[in-house]
């Protein structure tokens, strides 16, 4: 066991799938010599070399174009976009092939690749730095979206992602890359990608969250089990799309009560399917409406403002209360 | 059947001032004495802000940002063309053009420190915001031109900024295409400084020159010395002229050299060797255009001197302007979601000036 960061987790990930598999390759901007801007693919290139690392030209387009040919071939890349914010540029890539060639062919050609990208706020960073829009992605039909919150759970869903025969959006909340460490196992895991995790057991609230949120989100559910000993159970989703509805149904037939946080803008988010899927399996067990925290429907400010922007644990604190006192 | 040749291409090179400030006096640009030293101080401005922003930078002053040391002349010679009427869109690397736009000081200090502030400027009319994402801006750029040819503006024309690396985006490619198509009045200047992060020049694209792109879309392509302000100058301001005048796009490459870290976030010793730089630094736009004013004795160590303790107290002033700004509208980013109110927008902002009042 060595206790590790979200980024060393992941570069492990990467390392120990590159040994097992030569079929994946790691491929972005910077990804090589340099390492990564966050230093997630560190050791890759001077391990496996430059025709399994690829530093790529600047074209977020042409790389996931290229990876989904590659993967079509019976490689496995794992293609980086070095900020979520400029990913978009991949994005019909994603939506008009990658997402389709198993339907277009009835499951004769596949696209197994992993497309990471740090994602979210709270880094003082330059706009298109610090955006959430795991939606956009979790929109998309054939495309698994998948978002860790801490080493353990990244290394394990990692290496659950490039095995996976399926196109998978792998979103790091960069938020968490640094600010803490986890024992991480000295054998590989391989996560479940489709399974949400209970980090917290509990009787009275629901709370249903992911990504970089799952911070405040325990701090909050800790505030409040001290504050008035309520217990809260705590959903950490770690997969997007396709979504764990009957953990969530599960829990709050249980709790009968569920507030979700979400760091992107209110409306139409992951935060109103979580909902959604609440209403379809478990509304006859609700004793309050199910709240939700969340960022608003507003352009992300740059950074000067963002942190008022930003759900915090004051914010989730209020919410939760507000649903047991309902 | 015969095997025929169907074109044939040639591509030059523009260089006026060499590394010693020595001129070719056959190129060498008509400017006035006034001009020349508006350019000079337009660039020593340039590097000294950057100097004082890496400063700041680095005491938590300011947050991240990408320094153009060594590349004041691809950015100030190209801005000394352009008239108040002609635009620039720019990308993230053009300080000292910006500046030269009328931007104020204290607005890169804002942008850079996170407040949208930054972007807005009176003056700021013909002057398009940082443009991080990489490439898009040029596109903007044709349509702009494309604006102003439908509306038969005279004398007027769009000067475009971006990267080497911005080259390899789709974007660029389709800007140069749909330009070349429309024969519109826009300028790109590609500013090689020979690296993007970490990927050298040579990894970013396979040709010899980034000028030879033009020869593709049929429009005029030069490349020209980067670090050196009176072919900076001269090439934008011919194929200014030409856009102008009805003549269409052009393409000019600027080879020039980063001389610092790509951004303050950024450790380029993981990528090229001190020998590399110290060979640019010999390069230096700066002090071969100074010796070139001294050899037209329009420049002295008085007026240097002079020069140098001006922009000293511009840069203090702006710093201190700059950090005793405060107010800033907390729910500004509610103002400026539409142009037209929505109650879900309202409903949000109310319950965020609630939550606001909540946390203090
Ligand atoms: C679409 C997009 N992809 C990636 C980035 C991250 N990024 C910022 S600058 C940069 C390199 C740009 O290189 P170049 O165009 O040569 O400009 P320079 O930084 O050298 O001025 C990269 C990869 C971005 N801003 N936009
Ligand atoms: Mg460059």
């Amino acid at each position: 066991m060595a206790k590790m960061t979200m980024v060393q987790a992941i570069n492990l990930a990467l390392h120990e799938e590159m040994e097992r598999d030569d079929s994946v390759i790691v491929m972005g901007e910077d990804v090589g010599v340099d390492e990564g801007v966050f230093r997630v693919t560190a050791g890759l290139h001077e391990a496996f070399g430059s025709a399994r690392v690829l530093d790529t030209p600047l074209a977020e387009s042409g790389i996931l174009g290229t990876a989904i040919g590659m993967a079509l071939a019976g490689l496995r890349p794992v293609a980086e976009m070095q900020f979520s914010g400029f990913s978009y540029l991949m994005f019909p890539q994603l939506e008009g092939h990658g997402s389709r060639f198993r339907s277009r062919t009835q499951g004769r050609m596949t696209v197994p690749l992993v497309v990471r990208m740090p994602y979210g706020g709270g880094v003082r960073a330059l706009e298109h730095h610090s955006e959430s829009r795991e939606a956009s992605y979790a929109h998309l039909p054939g495309v698994k979206v998948v978002i860790p919150s801490g080493p353990r759970n990244a290394r394990a869903l990692m290496a659950a992602a490039v095995r996976d025969p399926d196109p998978v959006v792998f979103m790091e909340p960069k938020r968490s890359y640094r600010v803490f460490r986890e024992e991480v196992p000295e054998e590989p895991e391989i996560g479940q990608i489709g399974r949400a995790r209970i980090a917290r057991e509990g009787s009275d609230l629901t709370l249903v969250s992911w990504g970089a949120m799952m911070r405040p989100v325990l701090h909050a559910a800790e505030e409040v089990t001290s504050s008035r000993g309520a217990s809260i159970e705590v959903i950490d989703l770690l997969t997007i799309s396709p979504l764990d509805g009957s953990a969530i149904a599960r829990s709050v037939s249980k709790t009968g009560r569920c507030v979700v946080v979400q760091e992107a803008p209110r409306s139409l988010g992951v935060a109103s399917e979580v909902i959604a899927q609440i209403n379809d399996r478990a509304l006859m067990h609700l004793e309050a409406p199910v709240n939700r925290i969340t960022g608003y429907d507003v352009v992300t400010p740059y950074f000067g403002r963002e942190m008022g922007y930003i759900p915090g644990p004051g914010r989730i604190r209020r919410g939760i209360e507000e649903t047991l006192d309902f | 059947m015969p095997l025929t040749e169907i074109g044939r291409y040639s591509l030059r090179r523009l260089e006026i001032l060499d590394e010693n400030g020595e001129v070719d006096p056959a190129l060498e640009p008509d400017l006035s004495a006034e001009d020349l030293v508006k350019l000079y101080r337009a660039m020593l401005l340039a590097r000294e802000d950057d100097q004082r922003m890496f400063k700041m930078q680095r005491q938590g002053r300011v947050g991240t940002f990408g320094p153009n040391t060594g590349q004041e002349a691809a950015v100030c010679g190209p801005a000394l063309a352009l008239s108040p009427r002609d635009w620039l869109v720019g990308s993230f690397r053009e300080l000292g053009a910006r500046l030269m736009r009328g931007e104020p000081l204290t607005h890169s200090y804002l942008f850079h420190n996170g407040y949208e502030e930054g972007n807005v400027f009176d003056g700021m009319e013909r002057t398009l915001p940082i443009s991080i994402i990489v490439g898009a801006q040029t596109l903007h750029a044709v349509g702009i031109a494309y604006a102003m040819k439908y509306r038969t503006e005279k004398d007027a024309a769009v000067l475009a900024f971006i990267g080497d690396g911005g080259t390899s985006q789709g974007d660029f490619h389709e800007a140069l295409n749909f330009a070349s198509v429309w024969q519109v009045p826009v300028v790109f200047v590609v500013q090689n400084n020979g690296w993007a992060i970490s990927l050298p020049r040579s990894r970013q694209a396979h040709c010899a020159t980034l000028a030879q792109r033009a020869i593709a879309y049929d429009i005029p392509g030069v490349q020209v010395d980067g670090n050196d302000a009176l072919a900076t100058y001269s090439a934008a301001r011919e194929a200014l002229d030409r856009a102008r005048s009805g003549g269409g796009p052009s393409l000019i490459e600027a080879v020039t050299y980063r001389l610092m870290m790509h951004t303050t976030a950024d450790d380029p010793r993981k990528y090229r060797t001190e020998e590399e730089v110290e060979q640019w630094w010999k390069r230096d736009p700066i002090p071969r255009f100074r010796r070139y004013l001294e050899s037209k004795s329009i420049w002295d160590d008085a007026k240097q001197a002079a020069l140098e303790a001006g922009i000293k107290e511009e840069i203090d002033e702006a710093v201190k302007k700059f950090e005793s700004m405060d107010g800033f509208k907390p729910d500004a980013p509610f103002d400026h979601v539409f142009g037209t109110r929505h109650e879900s927008i309202e409903e949000q902002r109310a319950a965020f000036l609630a939550n606001l009042e909540g946390e203090a």
